[in-house]
């Protein structure tokens, strides 16, 4: 049950711009990533299954395409709903508070920036993205992958498993280690309350 | 023979729009960004941002011709014409955008009004420049060669 190191994540990615949309979409397509584009927080809602006035999706609204999403990235300035608006209603929903969400902006707002990292956002981008910011994508989705595995290990409750029974145990831990190193990073603030690095 | 000519007008010119300011790396990282599966990005980045802009400095007119100049609504235009012109790399187009972002904030029609001006001037020049690259570029696949790299 590895998180296979070459799986295609799927990338959320939202933007009123067009311009900005082509660019973003680029970048994590060239990154391997799979991109589905939306120019608004209100259709982000709907490809991730959620109506604006829900906090869970509906299994039984067949109307709605739910595709999984492994992480979305927005633009903070929108009209209608801001990025950050998204950004609550990700984490205010019971189904969707573990997408790892990621705000970007042409503008440098240190307390709008703050705002968005209390709210739960990963990290912050800073107008124009660079492929190198890409890289720093993965470990977030592999940090909530690995929190999933760690909670049905729990559940199983086979305490003789170290991570991930069946392959790579150095690719892993080796991932780890890789992941500590990007979330340690500068630009993000540091947020230990939900923290599943520890080392086993 | 007919290529390598080309080639070396398309680097000379586009050198020149480097080193005069018309563009910076973040065109070169749009380059970079191009390939056999997307061979058409940087034009597409390009008009759109041609189009974008167009739309931004008529709404920058609109503003400034009412008798009161809403000098909130034109700074939140100035800083959504910064963000695409750094998106492309389209340099003087931004720092033009920050001078006028000033005069926003000192609430100086008159200096937002040069500004305007200056903006629409720097559009036009590096509309001209990427259409020039674009045209060599597509001269040079049409003799059978490849673009050269850019780098910064």
């Amino acid at each position: 049950m590895a998180v296979d190191a070459e799986a295609q994540f799927h990338v959320l990615a939202v933007d009123d711009s067009l311009m900005d949309r082509k660019l973003i979409e680029r970048l994590l397509k060239t990154s391997s990533f799979q991109v589905t584009t939306v120019d608004s927080g209100s259709k982000a809602l709907e490809v991730l299954g959620l109506k604006e006035d829900q906090t869970s999706t509906s299994a039984l609204s067949p109307e709605h395409n739910e595709i999984e999403v492994n992480l979305v990235i927005t633009d903070y300035c929108m009209p209608g709903m801001t990025g950050y608006d998204l950004l609550k209603k990700i984490k205010e929903s019971s189904s969707l508070k573990d997408i790892p969400v990621v705000i970007m902006s042409s503008e440098n707002v240190p307390s709008r920036i703050n705002r968005c990292l209390e709210e739960g956002a990963e990290e912050f981008f800073l107008k124009p993205v660079q492929l190198s910011d890409m890289r720093r994508l993965r470990p977030h989705i592999l940090k909530g992958k690995y929190k999933e595995q760690q909670l049905h290990q729990e559940e199983n409750s086979n305490t003789n498993h170290i991570i991930v029974g069946s392959s790579n145990n150095n690719t892993m831990s080796n991932k780890r280690k890789a992941m500590d190193e990007e979330v340690l990073s500068e630009r993000t603030r540091l947020r230990f309350s939900s923290s599943s690095l520890n080392v086993i | 023979m007919e290529s390598h000519g080309l080639k070396t007008v398309y680097i000379a010119f586009a050198s020149d729009a480097f080193r005069n300011g018309f563009l910076d790396n973040q065109y070169t990282q749009l380059l970079q960004l191009q390939d056999e599966n997307e061979p058409k990005f940087v034009l597409q980045v390009a008009t759109l941002f041609l189009e974008d802009s167009e739309k931004l400095l008529n709404e920058l007119r609109g503003i400034l011709d009412k008798q009161d100049v809403d000098f909130e609504k034109l700074d939140a235009c100035v800083r959504k014409l910064i963000g695409s012109s750094a998106s492309i790399g389209a340099k003087r187009i931004k720092n033009t955008c920050l001078a006028f972002h000033n005069c926003c904030k000192e609430g100086s029609k008159e200096g937002c009004l040069k500004c305007l001006q200056h903006l629409a001037q720097e559009r036009l020049l590096v509309k001209s420049k990427l259409e020039t690259l674009f045209k060599l570029e597509k001269w040079i696949l049409a003799a059978g060669a490849s673009v050269p790299v850019l780098s910064q």
